[in-house]
């Protein structure tokens, strides 16, 4: 369980972003998050609310992208979504022989901030 | 408002473990990071590779260790410098750690570095130390399905190896289940299957990473 370094670190990004727009609050983060990453939601939400207190993103709520890994076959070539559970065998010709890639992704896509105007 | 941002989320740690490959690559330094569960077997792993490493390679070691110096002392005690990292509760080490951890080796005397990492077999995976191999040390005592259990782990390895294959019968380890898993997450990846008890198979790994350091 890593979610609290994480979390800092989705924390300091969103922020320092915001600084560098003028933006006084933030109101979501988007998350791009690999279904392969190892990384619980509520973990990194539940963190959050805790660090983010007294900060630009205090209340933001957290919109979590999960990007599917790819599953190809090593001998009939179809390729499928993976997710966890990792499947062990190719649906199309039950080869175990299976090679997955991606799912990995881990950034700070976005951020939403309080209009300038609005907000004063 | 919408910002676009695009970074990534541990580039805090990104950012010192390139300071830190940086400063490996100045003093003419190979790091290694040495990853895998508690008890696989990579102290004793370390030490069957230094026991045999050519006299040109100066070998030091990082320990990472919750709670104990218990490594560090079996290390110290063969005559090689090592220096101790105490993550207190922490799961993993970071790259500030390593940093933290270079004024205390003899880096001048230096070209080959080992970093035992805590016995984890997730959230190592996600810190970039700064090292130039990722090794994932696997025991045949873990059994053959870890590759499909801890994928990540294994996705991000150089190179794996598979320590006490002496237990192989003793644990019915299906090593083709087991390779067919490493294939799945990161074909091609070099493994090397060895026992640092009987000493089987060592050999073979050191000339493979003697080659990789690129002294020959």
């Amino acid at each position: 369980m890593h979610e609290l370094p994480v979390t800092k670190g989705i924390l300091a990004a969103a922020v320092e972003a915001a600084e560098q727009n003028g933006a006084r609050r933030i109101i979501a983060i988007d998350l791009v998050i690999g279904n392969l990453a190892s990384i619980v939601d509520d973990s990194v939400q539940f963190y959050f609310d805790m660090l983010s207190k007294n900060t630009l993103a205090e209340g933001a709520k957290l919109n979590f992208k999960r990007e599917s890994g790819t599953a190809r076959c090593w001998d009939c070539g179809h390729q499928f979504d993976a997710g966890i559970p990792l499947i062990r065998e190719c649906p199309a010709c039950n080869s175990a022989r299976l090679h997955v890639s991606g799912g990995r992704e881990f950034y700070v896509e976005s951020i939403e901030v309080d209009d300038e105007n609005s907000s004063s | 408002m919408k910002i676009p941002v695009v970074k990534n989320i541990l580039s805090a740690n990104d950012q010192v473990a390139t300071e830190n490959r940086t400063t490996f690559d100045q003093s003419g330094i190979f790091v290694l990071n040495l990853m895998a569960s508690p008890g696989a077997g990579k102290t004793t792993f370390i030490l069957a590779t230094t026991d045999r490493l050519p006299e040109k390679l100066h070998p030091g070691v990082v320990e990472g260790d919750l709670a104990s110096s218990i490594d560090a002392d079996t290390i110290s005690a063969r005559g090689v410098p090592v220096v101790q990292i105490n993550t207190g509760g922490g799961c993993h080490l970071d790259a500030p750690m390593i940093r933290s951890a270079l004024p205390h080796l003899p880096l001048a005397e230096l070209n080959l570095l080992f970093i035992e990492n805590v016995g984890n077999l997730v959230c190592t995976a996600n810190f970039d130390l700064g090292a130039d191999l990722a090794v994932v040390v696997a025991s045949v005592a873990e059994g053959h399905d870890k590759p499909y259990k801890y994928p990540g782990i294994f996705a991000v390895a150089d190179v794996v190896i598979l320590n006490k294959a002496d237990l192989i019968e003793v644990f019915e380890f299906d090593v083709e289940f087991f390779r067919r898993g490493l294939e799945m997450v990161n074909p091609n990846v070099p493994c090397f299957i060895l026992s640092c008890k009987t000493g089987d198979g060592v050999e073979a790994w050191v000339e493979w990473l003697f080659d990789v350091v690129g002294l020959g």
